[in-house]
């Protein structure tokens, strides 16, 4: 390899398990009768809808709009009637619901008018705004916004362009079959990011551990018509990572709180790059996904899904057997459990494990940290994993975020390495949302602060504003009174009468006033006020009780 | 429960079970110089010890079972029971493993919590409270079977000077002597060799090497440990040759290879970062060399060790190592 | 000797001179003290404290007027936070002045709404949108949850309702790791 490969700190070597599904030939998945496709799929802000139910929508329309700078489309995958625009329970593992828009196929799978972009001519905003509206995001996991990444922004280019074919979780294996089955369009899909990034160098690293994926990509790089370099790295997870994608092919690591742009550098997922091809060569949106369905299953293997098939049909397409003990999506080291089969498939699932007693045996009961420091010696973060653990589990988040919590990535190697089980990640992903929920409550206290500033100025600039207004109306008053009595040459209205005079008004204006405003007293009413007021308070109980009711429904789940 | 669903095979257990395997070159070392005795106890402080684990695991609510498999309280019993004098009595042993375990282990939260090393804070409280009986050594078989009464003590026969010694009073006198130090200090320097306290030093040396191997133990503490201590003497016997022995002969004592690898590795109450692993390393073995040259008693590292405990936090705090995409050189707060 | 008395003066007035100096130069405005705490409290301005709004609290505890458990929006935790400021020794919340309660916003309905403007006088932060005889709505963004909105409405329309959890706000929990046996 003419190639240096540096190593980055850390990482751990758990078992594959990946023949296990990429021998067999991409699937499609059938049509299912209902897509459910939740308006949140990717980071940043969800998608606002287009549509309304009862509407019609064919294949690849777009249903809802990006919203916001970071943000991206969601389309119909196949044609029928919008059903439903509501909260559906989503592939997260709160097991909350989630705006969705639920459309009833009509099993004609009828595209919209679509074609290809002629993406050299168009000015790159333009390109990138028509990629947000394709519905592009990472296909790697992180599902960030494919649009937002392929601005260089200020910079003008970013030199170093990586695809990161490592797939290093154990047991997924989508990128390896996509990368054996399509290394051309992965490869079409490059040149339109290096196009739109204007990089000169071309990495793309793929783990030791796919070979057959390595040759089809070599294959596809040598008929290109620029240089791309195809990287065999070492194996080990999570080498995957796109911080240790860049280390391992570059050397350099993306300083702490920045972004890989800072140094020149993007990495996006093989997924993303055939997402990309499909949809400028082919004007197609994002609405299908590779997703490894594998583990505890008759027939693992890779399905070509659309997005928004609930997983339970895939898991019974792979053949569903006895014994399971609970799904994840994702692979074993960060996948997250599901909470329920009916969860549709988004852009962000690539891989639907079944889990199994034999296959996962169920962690062993943990015990105190001894110190041993193997966590440290595993964290890819470079992070002292036992001494985050310590300040996470005391609440210290201060001390915790000293210690970088932030660097932390949540591959999880510390938690496998750790030789007294300790379930670590879960106290950082536990930190982590303590101190967002801080920040955010802390956000909203300035908020308050400063309404709160601003209404007491306002009123005392309403006060100031009325003393002189009253002040201005006495000096009027008192001109008029000292001008038509003074013919009469009789006792003038001494200054002091003249301002008894006003506190009269003053007051009884006053009295007027809260007269009007007071509370409607309750006795001597009419009937039919009374009538009324019987009303008001059934319809409040009724509010009560609505109010109430999400409360309860909590409770119960 | 999340992620991650997979997990290493490595345990608590392994690696005490490790330990403690590692242990086993040096305890053959003892039988054969010092004859089967320490086998007696090894045994009595293992019994001692689990009893005293089991006993405060019921007393402070925890589940005995996950915690007496953890072979920790083993573990501390042996390291403890290796660095007794051979034939030690009973009530020593005893004495010794009741407060390691029941004070400097669970007194302080139990495994995992415990600042100090329980096993040294054992020997301390022993060597602080019983000074004469801890200073006084079986002598190698070497030098006993030299002797004109030619003592041979078997597993029975040690087993009956542990318990309640019924030997004739000469025979005890014969089989005792001073530690090599103690030798060294009242400057008898031509008994010193062929000891074969460097035999014992080898073998614990041999199980250290193992327990690196298997990434059990950082090379970082042992080294930095023995470099403490060879610094040291080095710089000390290059001043003053006649008073302060050989680095070499301070490094190839049993209790600093014993140290090195088996109690200053313990994680639990020492340093864990990388170079706090080397600082804590360093001051052991410099702090063991002075209390043994000016400090009160023969050996100094059970004192050296505990004192060092105590800076641990410290260590941690000052030692912390860059991080993935940190700046070079951090400003520490 | 004479020299040596000399330079101490010497030394002494210029360092008497500096510090007088750099206290006029660094004087710092305001009442910092006063401004931390603030910034600890939880801004419901709900008065529960017994002073009407955070500011005049975080004051009152600033010259040693009030005691540091009083705010129940605040909570426990909150307590910790200005015993960790103040340096004191934490306490439990005073519960005479009220309980913590979950995050709420008010909610008006709009049909029972009379228009009366009087929730709007109430609304320490400007959370009600409405103009007189005209329905209200709450700005639940806004609303602190603070409840003064509750006692002068005359047609009691407003209702405070618990915030839901929804999938931006959810929080990964405390984990559970059972060392001691569950009697
Ligand atoms: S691996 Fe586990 S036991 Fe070891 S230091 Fe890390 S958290 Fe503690
Ligand atoms: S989960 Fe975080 S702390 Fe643990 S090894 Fe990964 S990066 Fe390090
Ligand atoms: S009780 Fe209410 S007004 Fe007083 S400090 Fe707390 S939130 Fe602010
Ligand atoms: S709307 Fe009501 S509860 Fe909300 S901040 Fe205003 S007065 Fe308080």
């Amino acid at each position: 390899m003419s190639r240096e490969l540096f190593t980055f700190k850390g990482g751990v070597h758990p078992s594959g398990h990946k023949e296990a599904s990429n021998t067999r030939p991409i699937h499609p998945a059938p049509l299912p009768k209902t897509l459910v496709i939740p308006l949140r799929q990717h980071i940043g802000n969800p998608a606002k809808p287009r549509v309304s139910v009862g509407e019609r929508v064919l294949k690849g329309q777009m249903i809802a709009a990006a919203s916001g700078a970071i943000s991206t489309a969601v389309h119909a995958s196949s044609s029928g009637v919008v059903t439903a625009i509501d909260e559906q329970p989503v592939p997260h593992i709160s097991g909350l619901a989630d705006l969705c828009i639920t459309i009833k196929t009509d099993g004609r799978d009828e595209w919209i008018p679509h074609a290809p972009l002629d993406y050299q001519t168009m000015t790159a905003a333009d390109l990138r705004l028509r990629l947000r509206d394709m519905g592009l995001a990472g296909l790697g996991g992180a599902v960030f916004p494919s649009a937002v990444k392929l601005d260089p922004g200020t910079a003008q280019t970013c030199p170093t362009l990586i695809i990161n074919g490592g797939e290093c979780e154990p047991w997924i294996t989508c990128d390896d079959v996509l990368m054996r089955s399509h290394a051309d369009e992965i490869l079409q899909g490059t040149a339109i990011m290096r196009h739109l990034l204007g990089s000169s160098e071309i990495l793309i690293g793929i783990e030791d551990n796919k070979p057959e994926a390595l040759d089809a990509m070599r294959a596809a790089a040598a008929k290109l018509d620029f240089a791309v370099e195809v990287i065999a790295v070492p194996a080990c997870y999570p080498g995957g990572g796109a911080k240790q994608m860049i280390e391992t092919l570059t050397g350099k690591q993306v300083p702490s709180g920045k972004l890989s742009t800072d140094i020149g550098i993007q990495v996006f997922n093989v997924g993303t790059a055939h997402a990309l091809a499909r949809a400028v060569h082919h004007g197609e949106p994002l609405i299908s996904r590779l997703v490894t369905v594998t583990g505890h299953v008759l027939r693992p293997q890779n399905f070509e899904v659309l997005i928004g098939t609930p997983m339970h049909l895939l898991i019974t397409l792979a053949g569903d057997r006895e014994g399971m003990s609970g799904v994840l999506m994702g692979g074993p080291m960060m996948g997250m459990p599901m909470p329920d089969l009916e969860v549709p498939v988004i852009k962000a699932t690539n891989c639907i494990l079944v889990k199994s007693d034999a296959l996962f045996p169920p962690l062993p009961r943990a015990l105190p940290c001894i110190r041993c420091t193997r966590c440290a010696d595993a964290c890819p973060a470079e992070l002292q994993p036992q001494e985050l653990f310590r300040f996470a589990k005391a609440g210290d988040f201060g001390r915790a975020q000293e210690y970088h919590l932030f660097d932390c990535i949540e591959c999880g190697c510390c938690s496998y390495v750790c030789p007294s089980h300790i379930p670590l990640v879960d106290f950082y992903r536990y930190a982590k949302s303590e101190i967002w929920a801080h920040e955010k409550d802390k956000q909203a206290a300035d908020l308050a602060r400063e309404r709160h500033e601003f209404r007491l100025f306002r009123q005392e600039r309403e006060k100031a504003e009325k003393a002189e207004k009253l002040a201005a109306k006495a000096q009027a008053k008192r001109a008029e009174l000292t001008a038509t009595p003074a013919a009469s040459g009789a006792a003038t209205p001494t200054e002091a009468d003249a301002k008894k005079a006003l506190i009269a008004a003053a007051l009884a204006r006053a009295q007027a006033k809260k007269a009007e405003a007071a509370p409607q007293n309750t006795d001597n009413l009419s009937p039919d006020t009374q009538h009324e007021i019987a009303e008001i308070e059934a319809r409040r109980a009724k509010i009560l009780e609505l109010a109430r009711q999400p409360l309860e429904s909590e409770e119960k789940t | 429960m999340p992620s991650p669903f997979i997990l290493d095979r490595s345990s608590v257990t392994q690696i005490m079970a490790w330990v403690l395997v590692a242990l086993l070159p040096g305890i053959g070392a003892y039988v054969w110089l010092f004859g089967p005795g320490i086998l007696v106890t090894l045994t009595l402080a293992t019994v001692t010890a689990l009893a005293a684990e089991t006993a405060m695991l019921k007393a402070r609510g925890y589940p005995a079972k996950p915690f007496l498999t953890d072979l920790s309280a083993i573990v501390t019993a042996w390291l403890l029971a290796l660095s007794l004098p051979s034939l030690a009595p009973w009530w020593l042993i005893i004495t010794g493993t009741l407060f390691a375990i029941v004070v400097a282990k669970h007194l302080y939260g139990g495994l995992g919590q415990n600042i100090f090393n329980p096993a040294m804070i054992g020997y301390a409280v022993l060597i602080v409270s019983f000074p004469v009986q801890m200073t006084q050594w079986a002598g190698p078989l070497e030098l006993t079977s030299l002797d004109s009464s030619g003592v041979h003590l078997t597993l029975a026969q040690s087993a009956a000077v542990i318990f309640g010694s019924d030997l004739p009073k000469a025979t005890l006198d014969a089989i005792t002597m001073a530690t090599p130090l103690d030798v060294l200090r009242t400057g008898l320097h031509q008994q010193m060799t062929g000891v074969g306290f460097e035999w014992l030093a080898a073998a614990f040396l041999l199980g250290g090497l193992l327990l690196w191997a298997l990434r059990i133990i950082s090379w970082q503490v042992p080294l930095a440990f023995l470099a403490g201590i060879w610094l040291t003497a080095g710089f000390l016997h290059f001043f003053d040759a006649g008073r302060f022995g050989a680095p070499w002969f301070h490094l190839f004592t049993p209790s600093v290879m014993l140290c090195a690898f088996f109690i200053a590795t313990d994680p639990v109450s020492g340093a864990t970062t990388p170079r706090g692993k080397l600082v804590f390393g360093l001051g052991a073995g410099f702090l063991t060399m002075v209390i043994r040259t000016w400090g009160g008693f023969p050996d100094g590292v059970a004192f050296a060790i505990l004192l060092m405990n105590v800076c641990v936090p410290l260590i941690d705090q000052y030692t912390q190592p860059r991080i993935y995409g940190g700046a070079r050189k951090e400003p520490r707060a | 000797m004479l020299t040596a008395i000399l330079v101490i003066v010497g030394i002494g007035i210029v360092i008497g001179l500096t510090l007088g100096w750099s206290a006029i130069r660094f004087k710092v405005e305001g009442n910092p003290l006063a401004e931390k705490i603030d910034a600890i409290l939880p801004q419901t301005q709900c008065g529960q404290c017994g002073f009407p709004g955070c500011r005049p609290y975080a004051e009152a505890i600033a010259k040693g007027e009030a005691d540091i458990n009083q705010c129940p929006p605040g909570g426990d935790e909150g307590v910790k936070k200005l015993a960790d400021l103040l340096g004191v020794e934490p306490k439990s919340l005073d519960e005479s002045h009220g309980t913590p309660k979950p995050k709420s916003v008010a909610f008006i309905d709009e049909q029972t709404c009379i228009g009366c403007t009087l929730c709007i006088q109430a609304c320490p932060v400007d959370a009600i949108a409405g103009a007189a005889k005209q329905m209200h709505t709450i700005i639940a963004a806004e609303c602190t949850g603070c409840e003064l909105c509750l006692p002068p409405c005359p047609v009691d329309c407003i209702t405070m309702v618990p915030i839901a959890e929804d999938l931006p706000h959810w929080k990964w929990k405390h984990p559970v790791i059972e060392l001691k046996r569950v009697a």
